[in-house]
């Protein structure tokens, strides 16, 4: 259905603007000199689709080698314990694990969230399935950081659940990416499912703050929680080490997967394009 | 500009008075949830006395949420819906109205009900005092948010539990706030203070931002 309306005042508002915006011949010449290619070259799908399967060796080889090291260093090169008074013996090491995925979890729905806005703004496709290809990566993160968190929780406070508020806060985060994929899912006409899910991810994000924040002070009078207080500072250099490490590496193998999630994406919404006919057409005969 | 939106919340009530038994499902649903929990937790007046405000505000968010699915599905079955996006007034605002309209129908019996809900549970009168002015100023934020919702999943297959599962975790300040104002205040009656002035902020907020939202997902919704 149009919206006769709308589309006027569309056309009002935009067409000075456009013709604007029109390179004219005098201030064109400087900008066609350089034969460097525009960033929004690589917006268009089909000349992501290539790049994305280049990077993807780099990316799945740097978090391969990443994790290993990192986990090498972490489980071999460290204090055997943890903290002063009250210290945390070899159990700690799940540290390792549990706080950069629990760092990722809220750096992808963050980044999420980012591409879903650039996608609402300029209306690009590309921005909303790389939107659509960082949920379940991001979903994977929360539900590995409440896992891991959950071993780490019953050896250190004697259980595996509590309503501390951080626990709570990485699961309504679980419960924000599972609500933007199943949105998502639930509508049949993509144009529709992204701009919805994206407005869902960004309304998401105006509350995350109010939600953790209630979270954390269910009684604004005093503040109380079970994980300590973000200790970064005075950490052992190499756990530190082996932390940014891994969290690197994750970030690497987030990279990796949401480009192989991405092309698969790609492919499907594009299957009816001549570029995406040409290229299945091609690949038979080993011509890539 | 004011004309619309009495004209818009008018005709919103008067098809709802039409239509009682909607308007009184959301009620009834919430009152029998309320009086199952005792059936099922025991009679013990002390139990009792400190689960009621949870169970209240849980039960409040789920009667909120029974009823948004209708918020616009009548008008988006009939085309009216449509026709309201093609006027010149400023949806958000129109959305405003009609918002309104569902709380009036919806949230507001609930404030009416709670006393006799706070009798089930054994509050004191202070709490009863609190948990009905937590849900004044809670359940207009139910309607609010839940508006986006509902305009986000409209006309899906599937949509009302779809909607529970992307509005309910959104819900959870105006239920931390809410029940945990009724309870402090059951022990001292000026405790609850801090929580209105929470519950206020976060109305505030929702007033500003949750109909131009729910605008935005109606345009995207009726593209």
């Amino acid at each position: 259905m149009l919206h006769l309306y709308d589309e006027c005042l569309l056309i009002l508002v935009k067409t000075p603007v456009m013709t604007t915006q029109l390179p004219t011949p005098s201030s064109s010449d400087a900008f066609v000199e350089r034969p460097q290619r525009r960033w929004s070259h690589w917006a268009s799908p089909a000349t992501f689709y290539p790049l994305a399967g280049r990077l993807i060796p780099w990316f799945g080889s740097a978090a391969v080698l990443l994790i290993i090291a990192s986990l090498y260093w972490g489980f071999f090169q460290t204090p055997d314990q943890l903290g002063g008074t009250n210290a945390q013996k070899e159990y700690y090491r799940i540290i390792f694990v549990h706080v950069p995925t629990a760092w990722m979890s809220m750096w992808l729905y963050i980044i999420l969230a980012i591409w879903a806005t650039i996608g609402l703004v300029f209306k690009t496709r590309l921005s909303f399935m790389m939107a659509n290809a960082i949920a379940p990566t991001g979903a994977l993160f929360t539900f590995a950081a409440l896992w891991t968190g959950a071993f780490w929780g019953r050896t250190s406070w004697g259980t595996y659940w509590d309503w501390d508020p951080r626990l709570t806060s990485e699961l309504i985060l679980f419960f924000l990416y599972i609500g933007y994929s199943a949105l998502h899912a639930a509508i049949d006409d993509y144009r529709r499912a992204d701009r919805a899910a994206s407005l869902l991810a960004l309304v998401g994000l105006i509350m995350l703050p109010i939600i953790f924040w209630s979270i954390n002070c269910p009684d604004p009078n005093q503040c109380a929680a079970l994980h300590q207080r973000s200790s970064l500072g005075q950490i052992d250099q190499d756990i530190l080490l082996a932390m940014l490490g891994m969290t690197l590496g994750f970030w690497c193998y987030s990279f990796a997967a949401v480009f192989m999630r991405l092309r698969g994406i790609i492919l499907t919404r594009e299957a009816d394009t001549h570029w995406v006919r040409d290229l299945l057409l091609k690949q038979p005969q080993g011509v890539e | 500009m004011l004309d619309s939106f009495i004209c818009i919340l008018a005709r919103d009530l008067r098809l709802a008075l039409r239509r009682r038994t909607e308007v009184f499902t959301a009620l009834l649903f919430f009152i029998i949830v309320v009086s199952l929990f005792p059936l099922g937790i025991g009679n013990d007046q002390a139990i009792l006395r400190q689960l009621g405000p949870g169970v209240v505000w849980v039960a409040a968010l789920l009667a909120a949420m029974l009823a948004l699915e209708r918020l616009f599905a009548a008008d988006y079955e009939d085309g009216s819906l449509e026709q309201l996006l093609l006027t010149p007034q400023p949806l958000a605002w129109l959305v405003f109205a009609k918002i309104i309209a569902h709380w009036l129908l919806t949230g507001l019996p609930l404030v009416i009900i709670a006393p006799l809900i706070a009798m089930q549970y054994h509050l004191s009168a202070s709490a009863t005092h609190t948990l009905m002015l937590t849900l004044l100023l809670g359940s207009p934020i139910l309607s609010l948010i839940g508006a986006i919702g509902a305009a986000l999943t409209l006309g899906l297959r599937g949509g009302g539990i779809l909607l529970s599962l992307l509005i309910l975790p959104l819900y959870i300040p105006v239920l931390v706030y809410g029940a945990k104002a009724v309870s402090v205040s059951s022990t001292v009656a000026s405790a609850g203070q801090p929580y209105f002035l929470l519950l206020g902020a976060e109305l505030l907020l929702a007033l500003l931002l949750a109909p131009l939202a729910a605008a935005a997902a109606l345009r995207i919704a009726l593209e």
